[in-house]
């Protein structure tokens, strides 16, 4: 394979992705486009699976945005293969543009115009050039350096319930309303050791029970105290004074032993700063 | 064109009423206006010694002594009594000046009629003998007795007096009220301004604006047929969006098309992923209701609804007669409402949506936001009007053939 850079299409507007894809053969003949998938799952199924060279991602997709496919891509790519170069896509998100200039490989703005296609192109393949020619020593630990400062930046994120976007900051959230049967238990957040997503609902963990929830960790992240309540994985959120212990594991991933529950858990790449010691 | 209903916007936002009264407040308490009032007082009173001149024929040095001293330690009083009272009452009833109005006036710097009378009754009397007392030294006459005050001239003294607080009073309460009302409907056109644009933003969102150029821009290529019809659907759609303000009403006939074109550019956009159903009965073509009400609703579905969704979903928008009312029902099988959705505050579509009633209907009109039935996912979002529409929406233009 080597020679022929590969692509995986991310866009669920069935019109974009065809033209995109004429588009891209028009600018670059060589690229192979190794799949077009129209939600964020399934870009991050085949992007894991085919291991293409580049990614281009719609921001707003169903299932899961281009963030979260950056993400997911980030903290289950293996140690061993070259983490693709990323470009955004986005028809308008002021923020995230902002962002992306400094944090992404490149970012295109829809409609996409020839001119802007050829120069990012360009720019795609030289990147891919110096890659080439001297692998880089850790194009992983530099994707997640990017990302991890995109996130950082707070960049606005689309999509998700209408309510949840517009409501904008909140009073962080005192109790959670879980609900058991007919009961609806009302369970404080101080008492939460940590929440875990779980398809559509997420898991409520105390040192004593679980409850599920139907939100999504996403929705719920914003409601929390950021420094009381830790992101440690794309999946994962627990309360500091919950964490006993984080151990460094011999494959260099670390997991965190907890107070007063016995299972342990992963901290993903992106989030192993928080435990670097002081 | 449509018809244009002439009625204000919307009841005042707190924050306008609080910004009025702090103007208020301010407007009568700084120690300017009292300057102010005081000086007006001292001219007021120079007039009245001038008129005791002619009419009486009293020495100027003498009038002008006893109409400025009584005068104006009667409006010191009194208006001083006035603002010392005003602050007493809204300490004792715990109210911040320039706080929302819990009390009539108080919290502007009004302590009503009631309070005010006893300033008076109290400040006119006490001003008088004050001022009267300061006029004899003033002049350098002897220390009265106080039986000594006196009679005839005392009673129409004492009437003057009065009669030029109350005038005096009434002045500047005119005043402190004409200037509420400026306040008030200054900030009450400028939330409707606000309103307006925040209608047309939520209804022009630049996302999908740009999403549905940037597949028109493609089509154009691809399937210039479908690419032409598509520009007519945002077109149409762009003139109605452009065209309706919040008070503009058309014929469900017509809303029905505006959100036909919206789901036609959708359909382009999602491909398979949506599917509609658009139902009106013929009944129901000509019932006026205020233009692109739905709009927000039908968006709602597909951007939080549908959009979100991996398999996409249907939407149906329809109306129906029950008894003597109108239901308009905009339902999805998207992802349904999430729990944060319901607990906060609504977003900004229902919100508009909601503000719309009540300004139109009076209250007599709701939107509820319900999951989809069957322990599915999804969400339906109806609007309940009278059947008999309020009387300024009486001609609405037909729809163009």
């Amino acid at each position: 394979m080597t020679g022929v850079a590969t692509a995986l299409l991310a866009e669920d507007e069935p019109v974009l992705a065809q033209t995109l894809k004429a588009e891209l053969a028009r600018a670059w003949p060589e690229l192979q486009v190794v799949a077009v998938v129209g939600d964020g799952e399934e870009a991050v199924r085949q992007a894991l699976e085919r291991q293409p060279a580049l990614c281009f991602l719609d921001i707003r997709m169903p299932g899961l945005d281009g963030f979260g496919v950056a993400q997911a891509l980030a903290e289950e790519w293996p140690d061993e293969a070259t983490f693709p170069l990323l470009v955004f896509v986005t028809a308008f998100d002021q923020y995230a543009v902002q962002a992306f200039e400094h944090h992404a490989v490149d970012y295109l703005l829809k409609p996409v115009e020839p001119r802007r296609l050829e120069l990012c192109v360009a720019r795609l393949q030289r990147e891919l050039q110096r890659r080439r020619a001297a692998p880089p020593a850790d194009a992983l630990g530099l994707a997640v350096e990017q990302l991890r400062a995109l996130l950082a930046r707070g960049v606005a994120r689309p999509g998700g319930t209408g309510a949840a976007a517009d409501a904008g900051a909140t009073e962080p959230l005192a109790v959670i309303p879980a609900a058991v049967g007919d009961t609806v238990h009302m369970v404080p957040v101080d008492d939460v050791v940590y929440f875990e997503a779980a398809d559509k609902y997420v898991r409520v963990v105390t040192a004593t029970r679980e409850y599920l929830v139907r939100t999504s960790l996403r929705e719920l992240l914003p409601q929390l105290d950021a420094r009381q309540f830790w992101q440690v994985h794309r999946g994962t959120v627990v309360q500091a004074r919950g964490i006993a212990a984080a151990h460094r594991l011999d494959t260099g991933k670390i997991v965190l032993s907890l107070r007063g529950r016995s299972e342990r858990l992963a901290v993903s790449r992106l989030y192993a700063h928080l435990f670097k010691g002081m | 064109m449509s018809l244009t209903i002439t009625r204000s916007a919307r009841p005042l936002a707190p924050a306008a009423s609080t910004a009025a009264a702090a103007a208020h407040h301010a407007q009568f308490h700084t120690l300017r206006a009292l300057a102010l009032r005081g000086a007006c007082w001292a001219v007021a009173d120079a007039v009245l010694a001038v008129l005791l001149v002619v009419v009486r024929g009293d020495t100027f040095r003498h009038s002008i002594a006893y109409s400025e001293s009584i005068g104006l330690s009667c409006w010191l009083l009194v208006d001083g009594g006035h603002i010392a009272l005003t602050r007493l009452l809204a300490r004792v009833r715990g109210i911040e000046i320039g706080d929302e109005p819990l009390l009539p006036w108080l919290d502007r710097g009004w302590m009503g009629w009631g309070w005010m009378l006893l300033a008076l009754a109290i400040g006119c009397p006490l001003g008088y003998l004050i001022g009267a007392r300061l006029g004899d030294l003033f002049i350098g006459a002897p220390a009265p007795m106080l039986s000594d005050v006196r009679g005839k001239d005392a009673a129409m003294s004492a009437a003057i007096t009065v009669t030029m607080a109350l005038v005096g009073v009434y002045f500047f309460y005119s005043r402190v009220r004409l200037a509420a009302l400026r306040i008030e409907a200054e900030a009450a056109r400028r939330i409707a301004a606000e309103n307006e644009l925040r209608l047309l933003q939520a209804q022009l969102e630049p996302h999908m604006l740009f999403n549905t150029l940037a597949n028109l821009r493609a089509l154009i290529t691809l399937d210039p047929p479908q690419a032409q019809r598509m520009l007519d659907r945002l077109i149409a759609f762009l003139r109605a969006t452009l065209g309706a303000s919040r008070a503009t009403t058309h014929t469900l006939a017509a809303e029905f098309n505006r959100i036909e074109d919206y789901l036609a550019l959708m359909a382009v956009r999602m491909g398979a992923r949506l599917s509609s159903v658009v139902e009106l009965p013929a009944a129901l073509a000509d019932f006026v209701v205020p233009s692109l009400l739905l709009q927000p609703l039908v968006e709602n579905a597909i951007r939080h609804g549908l959009e979100p969704k991996v398999g996409g979903g249907r939407i149906e928008v329809r109306a129906r007669r029950a008894a003597d009312r109108v239901l308009l029902e905009v339902s999805d099988t998207g992802v349904g409402l999430s729990p944060a959705a319901t607990r906060r505050d609504a977003g900004i579509g229902v919100r508009l949506v909601r503000e719309r009633l009540a300004v139109l209907y009076g209250g007599d009109a709701t939107l509820t936001l319900e999951p989809a039935a069957t322990g599915e996912d999804g969400t339906i979002a109806r609007i309940d009007v009278p059947s008999a529409p309020p009387p300024a929406f009486a001609r609405a233009a037909p729809e163009p053939a």
